[in-house]
């Protein structure tokens, strides 16, 4: 069976800097991989170059059909959707506005979008409470929320997260990660980028350590404490 | 609650900028109205160039795009309209809407290529489009007539109906006028204006949702090229004369103008700039020789202390429901997060 999502030697530079050497990866169908690195490792560069979000070189395959030629706007409406650092939301649209932005592929499907809408708000009630709201009014935490749900909107089949605990008090975050976590158990393909997170790699099946631009280890997440280096890194 | 308060309570609900700035509208409407003369004719022209900045807004506010070249459309409405009304006896309501369907094409045939470009080439490559209109305007003198101009163009009407009183003019501009904003507002609130906004706030991020950032690019240019060719046949029809010097790089500069004034990006913005951007030189006329320096102060001090322009001022005063529980530190700080519009200046 093809893999969710397959990634064979992609490579992205920014100008004559390397960013990104020939990297492979791969996300089953309904699995949590996270991808582990420092401040520089290339990890976000990675998750653009999958996106199509910058150029790049090398071979993407969604459920093994290769994806590498086609823009950013057909990745959304295969269902890869990316969340990315800074949460990209529009800041100065409500909140009701941002989410339906995330349903925009599903055109005036209004059954449809009321569906999502109702699952959005089952996982953060907050957003139920403030859909009339200007997104850069809310707090950190509230925008998150609103960008996974906008994200959640776009029915995914992968969704690709960009430091979402950023600037997030720890048990904000924790409740963020954990609501990723319900998501994979109902069957949603996660592939999570963080510097330092103790609890994403409890809700990872396996972990990818980048550095440098390229992938120094892959292994299952519960192994990383057996690897003394890795381990006084990641958590401590 | 008595009949009074609950009016009041309503009222302040819009804001009580809002509600002033509509009577105050209102009230310079009914002077114009009754004093007629020359000032009818400021207020016809302001709602002409009002229909103009409110397609502009579609690219340039809710994209975020930079066009300096929506003027060859307005050139393409005003000849056409006058060609076809005196050369060809067309109905003046159908060579507007003729007018109109030859703009549409033509902006596709020249915003396919152009809008490839993106920022300061997007401003150079529009603000190229302009001046060869203009060239083409004063050079293709058997099709325009040159610097002469068209005269004799038949005003508004359809069939035996003719708009031929000055006042009446007003009222058709203006219906014509709030029937464009009202497009524009259902537009903006409509899946195509969150997409057209989320372009504007990022481009990148818009394309990740699914949205083809070009055909929405698209789309926005010619609308704004259809609102524009509509300017320039209603200018023709107005004041019956149309030169190559109403549609060159002035109608450029005064419709940036207004639409900043106003408001970019906003619904009634548009509307608001060309109202106060072509009164503004008859209030600062009795000032003289400094007329045009009082006129760049004013225009200077609206930039500096309303950025967002006039409409941002209608919030103020308006009720608001109780602030959330959530810290404003936190926001402050949240805020930075968000994709805002980019600062649209010119070539941004």
């Amino acid at each position: 069976m093809p893999a969710l999502i397959e990634v064979v030697g992609l490579s992205a530079s920014y100008g004559h800097i390397a960013a990104l050497k020939p990297v492979d990866l791969r996300v089953e169908e309904g699995e949590f991989v996270t991808v582990l690195g420092p401040n520089g490792a290339g990890k976000t560069t990675l998750l653009r170059a999958m996106s199509r979000l910058i150029a790049s070189e090398g071979k993407v395959k969604f459920k093994g059909r290769d994806i590498s030629a086609l823009a950013t706007h057909h990745l959304a409406k295969l269902g890869i959707i990316m969340v990315q650092e800074g949460r990209g939301l529009f800041g100065e649209m409500t909140v009701q506005e941002n989410l339906l932005l995330g349903a925009y592929g599903l055109g005036h499907s209004t059954d449809e979008i009321e569906r999502r809408f109702a699952q959005v708000f089952g996982l953060f009630p907050n957003l139920r409470e403030r859909t009339g709201q200007v997104a850069a009014s809310m707090s950190g935490g509230e925008q998150q929320m609103l960008a996974v749900g906008r994200a959640l909107m776009a029915g995914p089949k992968l969704l690709m997260l960009d430091e979402p605990s950023l600037g997030l008090a720890p048990k904000v975050a924790a409740g963020i990660l954990n609501t990723l976590g319900e998501l994979n158990r109902n069957g949603l393909g996660i592939l999570l980028v963080e510097q330092k997170a103790p609890l994403a790699l409890k809700l990872a099946r396996r972990v990818y350590v980048l550095s440098s631009g390229s992938v120094r280890a892959e292994l299952p997440a519960h192994e990383i404490k057996s690897h003394h280096d890795l381990a006084r890194f990641y958590f401590h | 609650m008595t009949l009074r308060a609950s009016i009041f309570t309503k009222l302040a609900g819009y804001g009580y900028v809002t509600v002033g700035g509509a009577v105050l509208i209102a009230a310079l409407f009914a002077f114009v109205f009754i004093k007629g003369g020359y000032l009818l004719t400021v207020m016809q022209l302001a709602m002409i160039y009002g229909v103009f900045c409110v397609g502009l807004n579609f690219f340039m506010g809710y994209t975020g795009q930079a066009s300096f070249g929506q003027n060859a459309f307005a050139a393409i409405g005003g000849y056409g309209t006058a060609i076809l009304c005196v050369e060809y006896g067309f109905e003046p309501v159908l060579a507007l809407l003729a007018s109109m369907a030859l703009a549409g094409i033509a902006s596709v045939v020249v915003g396919y290529p152009t809008l490839r470009l993106r920022g300061h080439y997007l401003a150079m490559a529009t603000f190229a489009l302009g001046l060869i209109t203009y060239d083409l305007s004063v050079q293709w003198t058997s099709l325009t007539q040159g610097y002469m101009g068209y005269a004799g163009i038949p005003p508004l009407g359809i069939g035996p109906f003719t708009v031929e009183d000055e006042r009446a003019k007003l009222v058709c501009l203006m219906v014509i006028l709030v029937i464009g904003l009202w497009i524009s507002g259902r537009l903006r609130s409509s899946r195509f204006g969150r997409a057209l906004r989320a372009i504007s706030a990022t481009e990148q991020g818009a394309a990740a949702l699914g949205i083809r950032v070009s055909q929405y690019k698209l789309a926005a240019f010619v609308i704004a090229a259809l609102y524009a060719s509509a300017a320039g046949s209603l200018f023709a029809h107005v004041v019956g004369f149309i030169s190559p010097e109403v549609f060159g790089l002035q109608m450029v500069v005064v419709t940036f103008t207004m639409l900043y004034v106003g408001g970019i990006g906003t619904v009634l913005g548009p509307a608001i700039g060309a109202v106060v951007a072509s009164l503004l030189p008859q209030i600062v006329r009795s000032t003289g020789r400094f007329q045009d320096i009082a006129y760049a102060l004013v225009l200077l001090l609206l930039l500096i202390y309303v950025p967002k322009g006039l409409s941002a001022l209608a919030g103020i005063g308006r009720l608001r429901p109780a602030e959330s529980s959530t810290g404003a530190a936190d926001r402050s700080e949240s805020a930075a997060t968000c994709h805002e519009p980019r600062k649209r200046a010119t070539g941004s």
